[in-house]
């Protein structure tokens, strides 16, 4: 089987209607933004298209959205890719895609550890540095803690 | 560098604080303290609590180049076997526990060094941190302070010479222990002594130095 990215994205592009393409501009990666609804979707399809490696989940807190951000590796394809999916900031929960990439397992739990996203269907929907009795997400723009001190010249 | 507290210098001698058994127990408790503080302060096994980069300096000194063995100071791994433990690295609060654990399965008597500023007051995670304990003398008591980050090996020898001295005065009679802990005179650096009222430039010799270093 010979294919190509380009191939590839083409026909991503034509399945999920909600997927938004943005080339690599030479410096970024390919980014492919997605609904929530359709990304166990494009996962499953990116997974059998060739994108075996799951290389990092994370999370970044917009105040009004949680965007969550999946980087993919496909070494048939010789490329990467960037997958971004937004959730409302209010109980952001989505669907878990360790079913697909095993390395989504931990990486999970760091967002829910951190941010509070609920994954669903997750193995083990557990925190996964902090104590298990930690009140808060901390990397959320509007955690705040009674043992937190602030910098004196950031307040 | 290490720092324990007001000293005076006169009184670091090999078998020192004498002084402090006046008025306490008899001539063979005294005796007896003065040889066990001795023993005891010979042969301090470390129990290595390294935590964070500090850990690195922890094990640099353990080794060849700086070589702690020539103290008495061995590092064991079980801590039912040592004497002092040395905190080296961030303690988290999900770490916490453990260090407590540890701690309680050490036998008696036991001591605390906190090595580096993440141990003595939580260091570059004291603002902002939602997982850092500030300062393992939250929890437990902490005998010598060392500061630094991480601090050099050499001011980790220091800390055990000095945390010696503290070994030694310590008595064998229960009670006595706490009590003179806080009376132990320590060896620091000697007092600046006050710089002497300029004098005129004129009444110095030529040859003489120009400036008096005191």
């Amino acid at each position: 089987m010979t294919t190509t990215f380009a191939a590839t994205m083409a026909s991503i592009a034509e399945k999920f209607k909600s997927a938004v393409l943005a080339d690599s501009d030479g410096v970024a990666d390919a980014c492919i933004r997605v609904e929530r609804e359709e990304l166990l979707g494009l996962a499953t399809e990116l997974a059998a298209k060739g994108f075996d490696q799951l290389e990092m989940v994370t999370a970044v807190d917009y105040r009004d959205r949680i965007g969550l951000i999946y980087r993919l590796v496909s070494a048939t394809l010789s490329a990467s890719l960037v997958v971004r999916c937004d959730l409302p900031a209010e109980q952001p929960r989505v669907v878990s895609l360790a079913g697909i990439w095993p390395a989504a397992d931990s990486q999970e739990r760091e967002v829910l550890d951190l941010f509070g996203v609920a994954f669903d269907g997750h193995p083990c929907p557990k925190r996964i540095f902090l104590p298990d009795d930690f009140c808060g997400h901390p990397l959320r723009k509007d955690f705040e803690s009674p043992t937190l001190i602030r910098r004196p010249d950031l307040i | 560098m290490a720092s324990l507290g007001k000293t005076d210098s006169a009184s670091d001698s090999a078998l020192g604080y004498s002084t402090l058994e006046s008025g306490v127990g008899n001539v063979i408790l005294t005796s007896a303290d003065a040889l066990l503080g001795w023993s005891r302060g010979q042969s301090l096994w470390a129990f290595p609590m390294g935590t964070a980069c500090c850990a690195m300096e922890l094990i640099a000194a353990s080794f060849s180049k700086f070589d702690f063995d020539r103290l008495g100071v061995f590092p064991r791994q079980g801590p039912r076997h040592t004497d002092v433990m040395i905190v080296a690295g961030t303690i988290t609060e999900k770490m916490k526990p453990v260090v407590i654990r540890l701690y309680e399965q050490m036998a008696e008597p036991k001591w605390v060094i906190a090595m580096g500023n993440c141990a003595i007051s939580g260091g570059i995670f004291y603002y902002d941190t939602y997982s850092v304990v500030r300062g393992v003398d939250q929890f437990l008591p902490v005998d010598v302070y060392i500061a630094g980050c991480p601090p050099r090996p050499e001011s980790l020898q220091d800390g055990i010479v000095q945390l010696r001295n503290l070994v030694r005065a310590e008595s064998v009679s229960p009670g006595v222990r706490y009590r003179r802990r806080t009376e132990i005179p320590l060896r620091t650096a000697p007092a600046p002594t006050t710089p002497a009222p300029a004098e005129p430039a004129s009444a110095a010799p030529a040859s003489a130095p120009s400036k008096d270093p005191a």
